[in-house]
């Protein structure tokens, strides 16, 4: 299943041509992806900034945005830079370490985990091989530090609205971690790219959303609960607590706060629709095509064309997922805190967990359609 | 020496100052809170240890459950009773600081110990199986430790079961700490009034 681009060989050798040492090419190489992975993070955060100001504008019947460059594309770079110029405020008995550490803890796991996020066959940072794994690891750091900014702030509401968040993160990472498990095990691996070419066989029909329908609602659930966006945003709940654990913060560190917040949405949805989507796959596969096109599937024309409707895919499904979260978070009322817990712990993990064992069972039953 | 050894180098030397240094201030700190968040700090060091000996699996495991679950438990309940009192002097600590100081030379000996006479090098490096150690520790968590695996979670359930007694009065006739009866009508019904003794 080795094809696709090997941008990462054609560069070390491209290096090599002028005489470096293949370990210094790869040095060079090294931050590349992440850098890029980055400015696509940051992007995707601008773009959907954008997409909920001028939805929420839709859905409450006012225009949104519109004198910020065409339509107000402008405004979410706007919206930065003020943050970016603000001062940069400490309330005076606050804890002021703790008050710096815990917006950076916030941002740093989430960024990490888009080391597992693939685009296409070979367009991602690493293939490791814990996978999907890293990620579910890496989201349960996130309640330190939304613990830390609620404690450090000096503030009840928000010390209130950090003990909301980490109790809100652990219910729902066990039907979370539980709806992946089912996955993995059709999959026989943890590999986010081993977990698409699983998917891959029959384009839209081979996808996991039809062997797995319940996994995939439980998983969207639980990423929204998880990302702290409505109907799950009992953490800064405004009527209630100000805006929990942000009410001290100003500045960049509030932006930290945003941004990790828009990140985290953006990876959940790339995350569904890796799992449940067919991540970077075609609704026709497209050795089809190339097959209907009498072309051979490892010409460099079909590669260039393979791995752009690749990434086009995996970001096109993405944000079909974003937009259904925000049209949720503009339509639908909040839950209660009890509602909350009583959904987490008595209905979505009893159901995960039987279809976690239900996939098992048609697993042994039906091999070649569940993996075997 | 190659970049790739240069870079392992650093990173031990990072990890490990991270892990005694962290490990120091969690014992000696007054705060209680800040010893719960370097308790954290250590946790994941020991976790990017793991990933320096090639055991991804083992390094997500512990930050997952360790790093996710344990600490913030640590940090939730510190939080939730987070009472400001000063605590009683304690008379006899001269003694108690010299007992519990031969305790951990002992155990600190004990560990050198093992430092010592066990063989740490492998006999090849080909034995280092890296990636594939996950499918290892399941096979080996469902055929030869598997009586331990399954005993293991006996004894978690005791503990939730547990929890859950002492938590919820009322599956008790009779409250725990007072031994008085309680009331099973009203589960939150305070022991005593709430806005009497208010002044």
């Amino acid at each position: 299943m080795e094809y696709g681009l090997d941008l990462e060989y054609s560069f070390n050798e491209f290096l090599k041509g002028f005489g470096l040492s293949s370990e210094i090419a790869h040095i060079i190489w090294l931050p590349l992806p992440m850098l890029l992975v980055l400015v696509a993070a940051v992007v995707g955060v601008l773009v959907t900034v954008w997409l909920e100001r001028k939805i929420s504008a839709a859905a409450q019947q006012r225009i949104g945005p519109e004198y910020a460059g065409a339509l107000g594309v402008l405004q979410p770079i706007a919206d930065g830079l003020k943050l970016l110029v603000k001062e940069d405020i400490i309330p005076a008995k606050a804890d002021g370490i703790l008050f710096t550490a815990g917006p950076i803890l916030v941002l740093v796991p989430v960024i990490l985990s888009w080391l597992i996020v693939p685009f296409g066959q070979n367009l991602l940072i690493s293939n490791v091989g814990i996978g999907i794994f890293l990620w579910i690891a890496l989201s349960s750091i996130q309640p330190i530090g939304l613990l830390m900014s609620g404690y450090a702030s000096n503030n009840k509401y928000s010390l209130l609205g950090g003990l909301r968040a980490a109790a809100q993160s652990i219910s729902y990472e066990i039907p979370l971690a539980l709806s992946v498990l089912a996955i993995v095990l059709m999959t026989n691996s943890l590999s986010t790219v081993d977990i698409v070419n699983q998917q891959s066989g029959a384009g839209i029909l081979s996808w996991n959303i039809w062997r797995q329908p319940v996994g995939f609602i439980v998983f969207w659930i639980c990423a929204l609960a998880e990302c702290e966006r409505l109907p799950f945003d009992l953490p800064e709940a405004e009527e209630e607590l100000v805006a929990g654990y942000q009410t001290e913060y100003a500045g960049m560190k509030f932006a930290l706060f945003y941004l990790g917040s828009y990140i985290n949405l953006i990876l959940s949805a790339l995350l569904v629709s890796i799992l449940y989507l067919g991540g970077w796959g075609f609704p026709i596969p497209v050795e089809l095509i190339a097959k209907f096109l009498n072309l051979p599937i490892n010409a460099p024309f079909i590669q260039v064309f393979t791995a752009s409707i690749g990434i086009v895919m995996t970001v096109l499904k993405a944000y079909l997922l974003v937009f259904i979260a925000i049209l949720l978070r503009w339509t639908t009322p909040r839950v209660r805190i009890d509602q909350l817990l009583d959904l987490g712990w008595k209905f979505l993990l009893p159901i995960s967990l039987a279809n976690l064992l239900i996939t098992a069972g048609l697993k042994l039953a039906f091999p070649q359609f569940f993996g075997g | 020496m190659s970049i790739a050894i240069t870079t392992q180098f650093i990173c031990f030397t990072v990890l490990s100052l991270v892990v005694i240094i962290g490990a120091l201030g969690v014992v000696l700190l007054e705060s209680i809170v800040y010893s719960a968040f370097l308790l954290g700090g250590v946790f994941m060091s020991v976790a990017g240890l793991y990933l320096l000996l090639n055991a991804s699996f083992v390094a997500a495991a512990q930050v997952l459950v360790y790093v996710g679950a344990v600490n913030v438990l640590i940090i939730f309940a510190i939080m939730l009773v987070n009472k400001k009192e000063d605590l009683k002097p304690i008379n006899d600590i001269k003694s108690r600081r010299v007992i519990s100081t031969s305790i951990c030379l002992t155990l600190l000996s004990l560990l050198i110990r093992v430092d010592l006479t066990n063989v740490w090098s492998l006999s090849s490096p080909q034995n280092s199986i890296g990636e594939e150690s996950t499918i290892r520790i399941g096979e080996h968590l469902f055929s030869d430790y598997l009586l331990p695996f399954e005993v293991a979670s006996v004894l978690l359930l005791m503990a939730m079961i547990g929890a859950i007694v002492l938590a919820r009065r009322d599956v008790m006739s009779k409250d725990i700490s007072t031994g008085l009866p309680v009331d099973q009508e009203l589960i939150e019904k305070s022991s005593e009034p709430l806005l009497t003794n208010k002044n």
